[in-house]
């Protein structure tokens, strides 16, 4: 057998975990499904608005704000993190706005611009005050989803939930997925038609802002005990696969959860089997997933495509508009 | 109270893009129940006007009133269909979904649609020939299509004044004669549209009244009154002469008609 790949052996990989583990990876496979399932749902609506690369700038540049969070109240606590996390977050989108509409960069370097900046007074904060400050750039970078079973558990009326991080994360999980059912219909009408949203009296700046805080509390909930690889790539990749999948916004919503816990799972499995970082394997997991989606969708798939191309040679994209009431 | 009140009133209108004026000092009384164009030369402000009108964007000075109310107040008897451009037509929704988004307005915050809503936006489908198209993903849709979801979408507001950004843009011969029943139906009961257009041969034909519009407001009054070389003329400045040629042709086929 190959030395460079661990021996894959099935009941070490599959059964094991469950049978020995459960109460370990239980905990793990809940942190990865609430981080894609929270990431994924706020990412479709960045996907859909074309902001995808405003999710991955947003991921980096709460670093200052809860570093600024944790030097001006000396705490740790989950509101002060969630605050500081919230104010970098909207700060990073009013910073990305002011250059691209004050100057003339477009807004893909403008986003370049403010989250680099951001997150390297992020850096500079930490390591400056690195003996008061008890957090770690490495951490929130490559932050383990691995240890998220050792953190403390937490009770809730005297009933046991889980360890805090996946309890946070699973609160964070259902408040996303409440606003956009509540919301549903404004932010609907405001990625899709701004022009319109505005001529019914919804304030598309207000919706925008909205879905930046949300994005902001996401980011930063799941930082910390999973790092910022694991959440950029949710934020992405459920959604992308969803779109290929199907082209109606709630089963989109639906399949990008999905594929969330698909990825947490398998994700699970690969790290065993490869015993390596399983944020990382998560990731791998889901953008297996999409090149599945990519390849065999029944509709957009790169099979489904080649193989009607096949039976009708001249199927093209952009075929001449069919004549009124065909 | 309000019924006799102007369907839009605008005073010293300007509008400014980077301190660059696009509109300039508009002052224009629109009444009730007519079907008016808009026209003049590419960059004349034409999207701006209507844009700026319905507050999409920031006036730099000058009022605007609806029915004698101001904007705010009127904004449930205003409809909109934007350039049909100006959406991706990839996105994850069916044609019924985006005609009710027409209902939005009414509806208010957090509320879904009912089934009542959905009901008038199966007639509005009806309306424009899309019933049968009702559940199909958007981006199967030619443009002329499209464009009729949009004023589908547009008759579920239920309005008193329509704003439409160039409805008739690279749609087919049919959807723009099935567009203008539409329009005519609209104004006989009482609906005031503001349409803007860029097809001067067919503007004369299709508009009641016909705004003049090059930054600033070259003239407004009935087609047959400013529809006039010397108003197109300052309309369009030294292009007209093709333009004039292109109006004479279409008087010569009216009267062969």
């Amino acid at each position: 057998m190959n030395d460079l790949i661990p021996e894959f052996d099935f009941a070490r990989v599959f059964i094991a975990p469950w049978a020995d583990g459960a109460q370990t990876f239980i905990w793990i496979a809940l942190m990865g499904f609430f981080v894609a399932a929270a990431c994924g749902l706020v990412g479709n609506y960045l996907i859909l608005r074309r902001m995808a690369l405003v999710g991955d700038a947003i991921s980096h540049s709460v670093l200052p704000g809860i570093a600024i969070a944790f030097l001006l109240a000396n705490s740790r606590s989950t509101p002060v993190m969630f605050l500081g996390a919230l104010v970098a977050g909207i700060l990073t989108t009013v910073i990305i706005e002011v250059i691209h509409k004050k100057s003339r960069v477009k807004q893909d370097a403008a986003i370049g611009i403010a989250f680099s900046t951001l997150f390297a007074i992020g850096v500079i904060l930490i390591s400056l005050y690195a003996d008061k400050v008890d957090l770690d750039a490495e951490c929130v970078l490559y932050g383990e989803i691995a240890f998220v079973p050792l953190a403390p558990h937490v009770q809730m009326f005297g009933l046991p939930l889980g360890p805090e991080p996946v309890v946070r994360m699973g609160f964070v999980a259902a408040l996303t997925l409440l606003l956009i059912i509540l919301f549903y219909k404004e932010l609907l009408v405001s990625s899709f038609d701004p022009g319109l949203a505005a001529s019914l009296g919804i304030n598309a700046g207000v919706m925008h802002y909205a879905l930046m805080s949300m994005l902001s509390v996401v980011v930063v909930s799941a930082f910390e005990s999973v790092g910022a690889i694991l959440v950029i790539a949710m934020l992405i990749l459920p959604g992308a696969t969803a779109s290929l999948l199907s082209q109606r916004l709630p089963v989109v919503l639906l399949l990008s959860g999905v594929h969330g816990a698909l990825s947490s799972l398998l994700g699970i499995h690969l790290s065993i089997w490869l015993e390596c970082s399983m944020a990382a394997a998560m990731v791998v997991m889901g953008a297996a997933l999409f090149v599945l989606a990519w390849v065999f969708s029944p509709g957009a798939g790169l099979l489904a495509t080649w193989l009607s191309r096949r039976s009708k040679p001249v199927r093209l994209e952009a075929a001449p508009q069919p004549a009124y009431g065909r | 109270m309000h019924d006799t009140a102007p369907a839009l009133e605008l005073h010293d209108l300007t509008v400014a893009y980077h301190k660059k004026p696009v509109l300039w000092g508009i002052d224009l009384e629109v009444p009730q129940g007519k079907l008016i164009g808009i026209v003049g030369p590419n960059g004349a402000g034409k999207s701006t006007l209507i844009k700026a009108v319905m507050g999409l964007l920031p006036i730099s000075s000058g009022w605007v009133k609806v029915f004698g109310q101001p904007l705010k107040k009127s904004l449930q008897r205003i409809g909109y269909v934007p350039q049909r451009e100006s959406v991706d037509w990839d996105f994850p929704v069916s044609v019924m979904d985006v005609v009710l988004m027409g209902r939005y307005g009414r509806l208010g915050l957090i509320k879904r649609p009912t089934k009542e809503d959905r009901e008038v936006a199966r007639a509005c489908l009806e309306k424009v020939h899309m019933l049968p198209y009702a559940n199909r993903q958007i981006s199967n849709l030619s443009g002329g299509q499209q464009q009729r979801v949009f004023l589908a979408r547009a008759l579920a507001q239920e309005s008193d004044l329509y704003f439409m950004d160039e409805p008739f843009s690279g749609v087919d011969a049919a959807t723009e004669s099935a567009i203008i029943t539409l329009l005519h139906e609209l104004r006989e009961r009482g609906k005031t549209m503001l349409v803007v257009h860029h097809d001067l041969p067919t503007a004369r034909e299709y508009f009641d009244m016909l705004i003049l519009l090059n930054m600033r407001l070259v003239a407004f009054g009935p087609t047959s009154e400013v529809f006039t070389n010397e108003l197109l003329q300052t309309t369009y400045g030294g292009r007209l002469t093709i333009l004039s040629d292109v109006a004479e042709a279409v008087k010569e086929q009216r009267i062969l008609r």
